[in-house]
């Protein structure tokens, strides 16, 4: 096991290091020069190669790279010119928004999902199972501003059971904090649980075909017992493989949502850095997103072997 | 004689196809006494894994049985799940053909063999794992302690079918159906298995039902022998009876299709020319006459009914059966 979580984190190293020099080229190849951007259209060209030279931009492309991912490594991911504000800064204060956002949506999707594609599987082709299957498509077509002005207008505007957008830090009112992200943490579970549901329904269909499940009932096993041991275990790799994806996906913040709901999250710090041009921050929030992403992934990578001893002793 | 303690009556298996209905199993009947062995044979497709199934009650959903299938007393066909469940494993167990699918590859042998034994008997885990690792030494299980954390990948395929073996034998049933159980192993490790299950079918006194296509894997362990072809039974007699004289020309040819160490080298197999027929379209004649090397024209008009020899016990359905003077010697 501990060789196979050592194989596995020598893997990402690469990764990691495509993705650092994915995201600075990103940053250092959108059009329009970075002393421009801050000194603004009036500067004289002396102005602007001043900084340029201040700022390392004369320097060929490659040693840019290396002297950037050098203050990376020693955890200086920068500094925003606009408000001073260093990455990580900006980074920490949006994080636990979003991060709340993602646990509450993963959590209420699978929560809806998983339920609903093991009733589905184990009557497949039942009335239950058909009305599930339609119902998960048509909430799969549905776009989530949709959902979230639907879900708005009837527990805020209709209802006033829950606020509409706005957000209080969870360490200061906890209750209030957890009101503020039922109505977007359920916008996106609206979203994820088609998804989920399809895919488990699916794996488990094919799961309760085998043969271990036969002979499963044929040792008189409790009906429960079949579903949710024998059968369940087995089916959910790629119920793990699409909650990661979701999970690293979320981590990055959802746009649509944060903005709907008045959410302060790392989707919106993103689109603000777009928009001023920030380049600093948008590098370095791109970054450890994608370095999150890639460490859920490590994650689901080592859940599978919790799930699948073949893939732990190495067979499959 | 006493009443038997398996009958079944009139099975009869139908799947739905996108080309029609197909007939697994056309109008059975079968009975086994309590402590003796049945082997039913066949080549593929000709329904006696779709049989045992229906026995079972483990035919897929979708699949149409009609007839009785008496259990010491009880017909299983009609019996309330609940109470079908708690006479699996106690009173009938079974062994699949392929030992690499019929282990949870995700749950260890432990847990596979001990949520057997708790669900029916009631003992506590201790005693459940100390009447695991009986089983495992009892079915030849080397280290049987260490086996129990193990799972079904870390063992070989004689094992795997030794341990499915195990957890078949677990509530010690009074009817082990096992189907095609060495099919799916080296052959050096086939009669070691037939040679347990044997061995603890006499120990236990259970009652088992072979499922084989090879009429030689029969030939020394089965007290009786059904032949099956095309979803009916078409030759069924005491085994030594059977082998000393048949009368169904298709019994005759799958005896002639099992290779044998004194022919010469290079002789071709005589196998069994053309193929089943089609199990959706069925045949108004006798199935087997388009293959038959017998048949004549009234074999294409109507279907024999199985009807008894001279030897008591011995039924056939054929309406030009062979007539030997010498017997194969078994």
């Amino acid at each position: 096991m501990l060789n196979f979580i050592v194989r596995r984190l020598l893997a990402i190293l690469p990764v990691l290091l495509a993705v650092s020099l994915l995201t600075f080229l990103i940053a250092s190849l959108l059009p329009g020069d970075l002393a421009m951007v801050i000194l603004g259209d009036q500067a004289t060209p002396e102005n602007v190669a001043a900084l340029r030279h201040d700022m390392g931009l004369d320097q060929p492309l490659w040693w840019r790279y290396l002297s950037w991912l050098g203050h990376v490594l020693q955890g200086d991911l920068g500094r925003s010119f606009r408000t001073g504000q260093t990455v990580l800064q900006a980074v920490s204060e949006r994080i636990p928004v979003s991060l709340e956002l993602m646990l509450m949506a993963e959590f209420v999707g699978l929560l809806i999902g998983v339920p609903i594609a093991i009733a589905c599987a184990a009557r497949a082709g039942g009335a239950f199972d058909r009305f599930m299957t339609g119902s998960a498509f048509a909430m799969l077509s549905m776009p989530s501003f949709l959902v979230a002005i639907l879900l708005i207008y009837l527990f805020a505007v209709e209802l006033h059971w829950l606020p509409a957008t706005g957000y209080v830090p969870f360490t200061e009112e906890p209750l209030a904090n957890l009101r503020f992200f039922v109505l977007p943490a359920l916008t996106l579970a609206l979203a994820e649980w088609p998804g989920i549901m399809r895919v488990l329904r699916s794996d488990m269909i094919a799961t309760l075909q085998e043969d271990y499940i036969a002979l499963a009932k044929a040792k008189g096993l409790k009906p429960s017992r079949i579903l949710f041991v024998h059968a369940l275990k087995p089916s959910s790799l790629t119920l793990v493989t699409v909650t990661g994806i979701n999970i690293g996906r979320l981590l990055g913040g959802t746009l649509i949502v944060e903005s709907i709901f008045a959410l302060p999250g790392i989707g919106r710090l993103l689109v603000g850095a777009i928009y001023t041009r920030d380049l600093v921050i948008l590098q370095g929030v791109v970054l450890l997103v994608a370095c999150g992403f890639v460490i859920v992934n490590f994650i689901v990578d080592m859940l599978y072997a919790v799930l699948d001893p073949r893939i732990r002793h190495g067979h499959a | 004689m006493s009443t038997p303690l398996l009958t079944i009556e009139d099975i009869a298996v139908e799947l739905p196809t996108p080309r029609g209905n197909l007939r697994a199993v056309d109008h059975v009947d079968l009975s086994l006494q309590a402590g003796r062995t049945l082997g039913i044979v066949g080549e593929s497709g000709c329904g006696k894994t779709m049989l045992s199934r229906a026995i079972l009650q483990l035919l897929p959903k979708k699949a149409k049985l009609s007839g009785r299938v008496m259990f010491d007393g009880e017909d299983l066909v009609r019996l309330a799940p609940e109470r079908l469940r708690r006479l699996r494993a106690r009173e009938l167990a079974v062994v699949f053909q392929d030992p690499m699918t019929s282990l949870n590859p995700v749950l260890t042998i432990g847990t596979q063999l001990m949520e057997t034994i708790q669900e029916h008997l009631e003992l506590d885990a201790s005693a459940a794992r100390k009447r695991s690792i009986d089983l495992l030494a009892a079915v030849g299980i080397p280290a049987p302690e260490q086996r129990l954390g193990q799972y079904p990948h870390q063992c070989s395929g004689g094992m795997r079918q030794r341990i499915a073996i195990a957890i078949a034998l677990s509530c010690e049933p009074r009817l082990l159906i096992a189907d095609e159980p060495t099919t799916a192993l080296d052959v050096t490790i086939q009669a070691q298995i037939l040679d347990l299950l044997a061995r603890e079918q006499r120990r236990r006194h259970m009652a088992m039902i072979i499922i084989t296509h090879d009429l030689g894997v029969v030939a020394g362990r089965a007290d009786e022998v059904a032949v099956m072809y095309a979803g009916r039974v078409v030759e069924r007699a005491p085994t030594q009876a059977l082998f000393k004289r048949m009368h169904m020309p298709y019994t005759e040819a799958l005896l002639a299709a099992i290779p044998k160490l004194d022919t010469a080298p290079h002789t071709p197999l005589p196998a069994i020319s053309g193929r089943p027929p089609d199990p959706t379209r069925p045949l108004k004649g006798c199935s087997f006459a388009p293959r038959c090397r017998y048949a004549a024209g009234r074999c294409h008009e109507a279907k024999p009914e199985l009807k008894s020899a001279e030897i008591s016990g011995h039924l056939y359905a054929c309406l030009h059966p062979i007539r030997m003077t010498e017997g194969i010697g078994a």
